[in-house]
């Protein structure tokens, strides 16, 4: 079986990210750039598999500017087998990226795919679930654990009643959530290694997409802020405050 | 006036309490009609959801398959109702609960539309604002004319409408072809508790790594059953494995309005703050002075939270 892994570049988790001047976006000049955390974790899971015996090989894939092959050197030094990159310097939305997936997978004749839950730059949370419309096969989202046994994976996702088993046939399209795994670090040799790797970088026009409606993105602002910040000396004064405010 | 389709969550008896804040938003951009999908013995959310104030209808959806929720076999219908009941609906409106960001992007790409994730302010028929990486940017985002507005709502950004309705409950159907290749096998682990439910209790008391331990954490839950709160944790905590993974509140957890919201032990990381910003007020109770919980906190009190608590359920035994 061949695992497909989507990837994202997006700002690192831990750059505070700010609005810029205009409005129009947030800053992203000198910014450290990552892969999506969530993503990462699908890299890790898709090698921890191959790794048992469960896929032959592993492919990382990216829709993105030009910029994302460091993301897609990064997966490789993890141990991905090889990164293709599909170019488009645009803003693709998930339905579109969903589309141009499918392309992928069909031509890659992909058993599984996997993705991050969510990117954490626009928090859509929409293009695993897109793609397996598209393709007619099963989603599983949320997976914080995930075996398979024959044609059949046994996931467990993370909902908000605790934790639900479902299974379903392969092939079918997963994404990941935090506890599934922890992503190994990539040593020195193997970033050596990722650069004999093949990377193909592809012009997204030669997916053939049809681009569906999207949505006008508009003014971008910061969050209002919480007035907070005031401190009490006492739990007698901690009390004394809260039954002010009505709230105890 | 629009026409607007609200697909419910619920778990075959009980509605999630995330639908009555979801119609106060459905409500300001047309007539909402719920659609409850559910197995043949499965049917009293169509109850609960027909009292909800702004709820003009309820289609109750019928089926073998709905008694699960399977987003690879309710999206299709969903589609179908989408597109063709009485002539199709103009708005397909869930809750961001994990059940509605899982099957509605499966019905948007089935429409071919884009969705619009964790609506949380309209600003008219078309135009909404929505939070971008974690909370710490908001977007204003426009769907084009022409095509059905598909969004999941975050809730706690409404306050839940009343429930004095009594809208009928009319039988709909919702034939599509249903796919074998996905089974519910069922929830592994639940918080199962008699305690408040955490997205909807008007208190919350929260633990974070500072309690400690799995046995430390029996200390929030004495202070919560104290003031008859619901129990939230830091996703630290659910990652050291003290409590299980529902008590998560935060930006990958759940997003919680409280009136009251005290937080024990919890640094407070943008992720979690995501979580509880629309809290009424938070009180924040950490050893370290200078964790950020504290910027955003209405009332912070440094210490020990071993020697405060026990203090702090005395008080209010003094209180009354």
């Amino acid at each position: 079986m061949k695992i497909l892994v989507g990837i994202k570049r997006v700002i690192d988790y831990n750059v505070r990210v700010q609005v810029n001047r205009e409005g129009t976006g947030v800053v992203k000049d000198g910014v450290k750039m990552s892969i999506n955390p969530f993503d990462e974790i699908a890299v890790e899971e898709a090698l921890r598999m191959k790794e048992r015996g469960e896929a032959e090989e592993v492919v990382v894939v990216s829709v993105g500017p030009e910029a994302a092959q460091q993301q897609l050197r990064t997966a490789l030094a993890m141990g991905a087998d090889r990164a293709v990159l599909y170019q488009a310097e645009e803003e693709i939305q998930p339905l579109a990226a969903a589309r141009a997936l499918l392309q992928i997978v069909q031509a890659e004749d992909a058993g599984l795919v996997l993705l991050g839950k969510q990117a954490i730059d626009d928090d859509a949370n929409q293009v695993g679930q897109m793609l397996a419309a598209l393709w007619d096969r099963p989603q599983a989202t949320f997976v914080s654990k995930l075996e398979r046994s024959g044609d059949t994976l046994k996931a467990m996702r993370e909902v908000d009643a605790g934790l639900e088993n479902i299974e379903v046939d392969l092939p079918a399209v997963v994404t990941v959530d935090l506890r599934l795994n922890e992503p190994r670090f990539v040593k020195m040799p193997d970033i050596m290694k990722a650069k004999r790797k093949p990377l193909d970088i592809k012009p997204f026009a030669e997916l053939g997409v049809e681009m569906p409606p999207q949505l006008e993105v508009g003014a971008h602002e910061p969050p209002p802020k919480r007035q907070g910040g005031t401190k009490v000396e006492s739990v007698a004064a901690l009390v004394q405050a809260l039954k002010d405010k009505g709230v105890l | 006036m629009s026409r607007v389709l609200l697909i419910a969550d619920h778990d075959g008896k009980t509605l999630n309490t995330g639908i009555a804040r979801t119609v106060a938003c459905a409500r300001q951009l047309g007539n909402v009609h719920v659609a409850v999908f559910h197995a043949p013995d499965g049917d009293a959310p169509c109850a609960a959801a027909a009292k909800l104030d702004g709820v003009s209808r309820v289609l109750s959806v019928r089926h073998e398959a709905n008694g699960a929720p399977l987003a690879a076999v309710l999206a299709p219908q969903i589609a179908r109702l989408a597109a063709e009941h009485e002539g199709g609906y103009d708005y397909v409106l869930a809750p961001s609960t994990t059940f509605g960001k899982d099957v509605l992007p499966r019905v948007a790409a089935l429409l071919g539309v884009p969705q619009v994730s964790d609506l949380m302010e309209v600003i008219d028929a078309r135009t909404f604002k929505r939070p971008i990486y974690a909370g710490n940017v908001i977007t204003t985002v426009k769907v084009p004319e022409g095509i059905p507005v598909l969004a999941t709502v975050r809730i706690a950004s409404f306050q839940a409408v009343g429930e004095a309705g009594e809208a009928p409950i009319v039988a709909a159907q919702a034939e599509a072809e249903l796919p074998t290749h996905s089974r519910y096998l069922g929830l592994a682990e639940s918080g199962g508790s008699d305690r408040p439910d955490l997205q909807s209790a008007p208190r919350v008391v929260a633990g974070g790594r500072g309690v400690g331990s799995k046995e430390n954490f029996e200390i929030i839950f004495k202070l919560a059953d104290r003031i008859g709160a619901a129990v939230g944790a830091s996703r630290a905590a659910v990652d050291a494995g003290y409590v299980p993974n529902d008590m998560q509140v935060g930006q990958t957890g759940k997003i919680i309005a409280p009136d009251l919201y005290i937080a024990i032990g919890i640094s407070g990381a943008i992720q979690h703050m995501t979580g509880i910003k629309d809290a009424g007020c938070i009180v924040a109770i950490n050893k370290d002075g200078d964790a950020p919980i504290f910027e955003a906190a209405d009332f912070g009190l440094v210490g020990d939270l071993f020697t405060l608590l026990p203090e702090l359920e005395k008080a209010l035994d003094a209180a009354g």
